[in-house]
């Protein structure tokens, strides 16, 4: 993934270790949005739901970009908008050098079939009544790809691929499996027609640890094998970054940072990727709950804060951040980050942070260098 | 464990499925004190909710129960309905892992609490409702009285299990027993919960068992865990004994959990190292450790005898004839 607008690079001219892939992006994603108007019974409008307010992302070839967000943070949204599954509001989706959001009927259909998509709930994705083997050969029914004899052949090959019997499995029904075993087949079925994009939608959340590690090194194994970019979907940004090359996090329908899966994870730089971060459970005794818990719940996205979504939240908001929404900068090499007061800079003033940590004194002077957080200070 | 207010000695419960018999719960222990927690971790299917929910009296008639489940003395297992709903709401609470289909979609939350207060207490309706405001309050509700007056489907999943834990603590339990009571929230929803079910276990002096398949939250939020596999219990320590600096975890299943879960420090696109298979049949055990078709480690030994679960170093029990050395971390 690239960041949009290219920016100043540090001062020195060496060459940036995470220069991304030359060429075309796989798949290019521009100010999307996607809306969807909420009505009273009778008709009357009632508000809009803005689910996914102008996101752009890049996936290169052979390269995964993780999305990690909450509840109601737009994601899945976002996939289904990229898929034109319903068709987003307004943006442009390049996928393979064509632009999905003016094709329709079968050319759609042609080019979405590169772009394949895995859900989170594998029984509620498997037809009940359908053989695993008809489940897996229905793509390539679908798109006409050989004859009956080829197409089982193939379904034996993928059974295989994803570490499925197809002598023991190919006649079971889902019913009859686990649900590890299942989300399998869901993978085999996805991956039938050689996509060059899997979207995964919380693929593995309703699995057991141990499963989820086998179901993850399967996608880890695919991707060598069959090259696969991965649009990876998921809540766990530990599990998001375990599988990513690139991580993007979400709230309320708007990237606030994105990164290399290790910057995010090291040098968070908005307060929310910092907030998730603290309260993911550890395996050191007491870590979690020496840091501190972000308090509240994410505001309707019927109507969205005004400036940044994450103000009502955010310890370090301060009037700025209630009027003017922040425009996502490049801080670092490829790792940018929508706030006004990223966390490489002393929290700002007025901010809740500073006087809760001041305890009443007051607060020090910012070092110069930053123009906001100085003017924050006068 | 002196001050014990639970005393769980040789529980068995047994299923009879199609004929066969499903030894769900195999002879396990454990002690809960007030003011502490207690973390049961497993698999789904290892036997962690079946063992709560046979001390609450929660299975199904004609479940067989064997051994015992003292509550201050008093023995739990094969009470009368009549003399379990004493004990219910009083004694023990319960909170579930759904909480949209644990609460009346049609009533309103304010009535649900009043209710779990009335069924258990002679109050007035008028004392009812100001006791329910007043536990909105202590499950740190935002804006109670406005809550009070509102439906399930107006209310976030977080505010949902609030109002869960709400009822649970109508009468004020000694024992709270969570099962996978934060599993379907976000993960800063779970930080909130998981901070006010600790919170209030200290107003409260409550004794809490939280039933988790997350070892991680285990580590975060428990004073000791259990590990279950296959209906047994086959490590229970200290969360400080297992974890963090001072801890090792000795027996291969614990130490496969932990591996599994990924972890931020691990650098993207490494394989997780997994283990192979999936839990016995509980119908078909094998004849040794339970584990032991899945295991790197297992030796001859291990397929032909079951591993006893004995207390190896202080305050430190493990079921495993060749356990990890120094934790066995890789």
């Amino acid at each position: 993934m690239t960041v949009p607008e290219p920016s100043a690079t540090p001062a020195d001219s060496e060459p940036r270790p995470e220069e991304p892939a030359t060429g075309e992006p796989l798949l290019s994603v521009r100010d999307l949005v996607q809306e969807f108007t909420v009505r009273e019974r009778g008709g009357g409008k009632v508000g809009v739901v803005q689910a996914v307010s102008g996101v752009s992302f890049d996936i290169m070839p052979g390269e995964t970009l993780g999305i990690v967000g909450e509840t109601g943070s737009g994601k899945s949204t976002l996939a289904r908008a990229i898929l034109q599954a319903p068709r987003p509001k307004s943006g442009s989706v390049t996928f393979r050098g064509a632009e999905l959001t003016k094709l329709r009927g079968g050319s759609l259909l042609q080019a979405r079939r590169h772009m394949q998509f895995v859900f989170q709930d594998p029984f509620g994705s498997l037809d009940p009544k359908w053989k695993v083997r008809s489940i897996v050969e229905e793509p390539l029914v679908a798109y006409h790809a050989g004859n009956r004899t080829a197409r089982r052949k193939r379904v034996n090959e993928l059974l295989d691929l994803v570490g499925m019997d197809p002598v023991r499995y190919a006649k079971r029904h889902p019913r009859e499996l686990s649900g590890g075993q299942a989300q399998r087949v869901a993978i085999a079925r996805a991956v039938a027609l050689e996509p060059s994009l899997l979207i995964c939608d919380e693929a593995v959340s309703s699995l057991d640890v141990l499963i989820q590690a086998q179901v993850l090194n399967l996608f880890e194994r695919l991707r060598t094998e069959l090259g696969l970019s991965y649009l990876f979907i998921a809540h766990d940004l530990a599990l998001v970054k375990q599988v990513s090359d690139r991580v993007a996090v979400m709230y309320l329908g708007k990237l606030c940072e994105t990164g290399p899966g290790e910057a995010v994870y090291r040098e968070p730089l908005h307060p929310y990727t910092r907030a998730l971060l603290d309260s993911i459970p550890s395996t050191e005794p007491g870590a979690a709950r020496a840091s501190s818990v972000i308090q509240g719940e994410p505001p309707s996205p019927i109507n969205p804060p005004s400036g940044c979504r994450f103000r009502t939240r955010c310890p370090r908001a301060t009037d700025l951040c209630a009027e003017e929404e922040p425009r996502p900068r490049e801080l670092a090499p490829g790792h940018a980050v929508a706030c006004h007061f990223p966390l490489t800079e002393p929290p700002p003033a007025e901010s809740a942070e500073t006087t809760s940590a001041a305890n009443g004194t007051a607060p020090a002077a910012a070092p110069a260098g930053s123009e906001t957080t100085s003017k924050a200070v006068r | 464990m002196t001050d014990a207010l639970l005393v769980v000695d040789d529980l068995r419960v047994t299923f009879a499925v199609g004929g066969r018999e499903v030894r769900a719960v195999d002879g396990i222990n454990f002690t809960a004190s007030p003011g502490a927690t207690l973390a049961i971790i497993g698999e789904s299917g290892s036997g962690k909710t079946v063992s709560c929910r046979a001390i609450m009296g929660l299975l199904p008639a004609g479940t067989a129960i064997g051994g015992s489940a003292r509550l201050r003395g008093t023995e739990l297992l094969g009470l009368s309905d009549a003399e379990l709903r004493r004990h219910r709401g009083s004694d023990l609470a319960m909170v579930f892992q759904d909480p949209a289909r644990s609460l009346n979609p049609t009533m309103r939350i304010g009535l649900q609490i009043t209710e779990a207060i009335t069924t258990h207490r002679k109050v007035s309706k008028r004392e009812a409702q100001s006791q329910a405001i007043e536990l909105l309050r202590l499950v740190r509700m935002p804006a109670a009285e406005r809550r009070f007056h509102e439906y399930p489907h107006q209310l976030s999943g977080g505010m949902r299990q609030r109002v869960m834990i709400a009822m649970a603590l109508a009468c004020r339990p000694k024992l709270l027993i969570a099962d996978e009571a934060t599993t379907a929230l976000d993960v800063t929803t779970q930080a909130q919960i998981m901070e006010l079910l600790l919170d209030l276990q200290q107003e409260l002096d409550m004794a809490l068992i939280m039933i988790s398949h997350d070892l991680g939250l285990a580590a975060s939020y428990a004073d000791e865990v259990i590990v279950m596999y296959a209906g047994k219990i086959v490590e229970q320590a200290p969360a400080a004994g297992l974890f963090g600096a001072g801890g090792a975890v000795r027996m291969r299943y614990t130490r496969a959990l932990l591996d599994a879960i990924p972890h931020l420090e691990r650098s993207a696109h490494t394989p997780l190292p997994v283990v192979g298979g999936r839990p016995p049949d509980p119908t078909a055990l094998p004849p040794g450790c339970s584990f032991a078709p899945r295991c790197g480690y297992a030796e001859d030994d291990c397929l032909a005898k079951v591993p006893a679960l004995a207390e190896h170093a202080p305050g430190h029990s493990w079921a495993c004839w060749h356990p990890c050395e120094n934790g066995g971390a890789a």
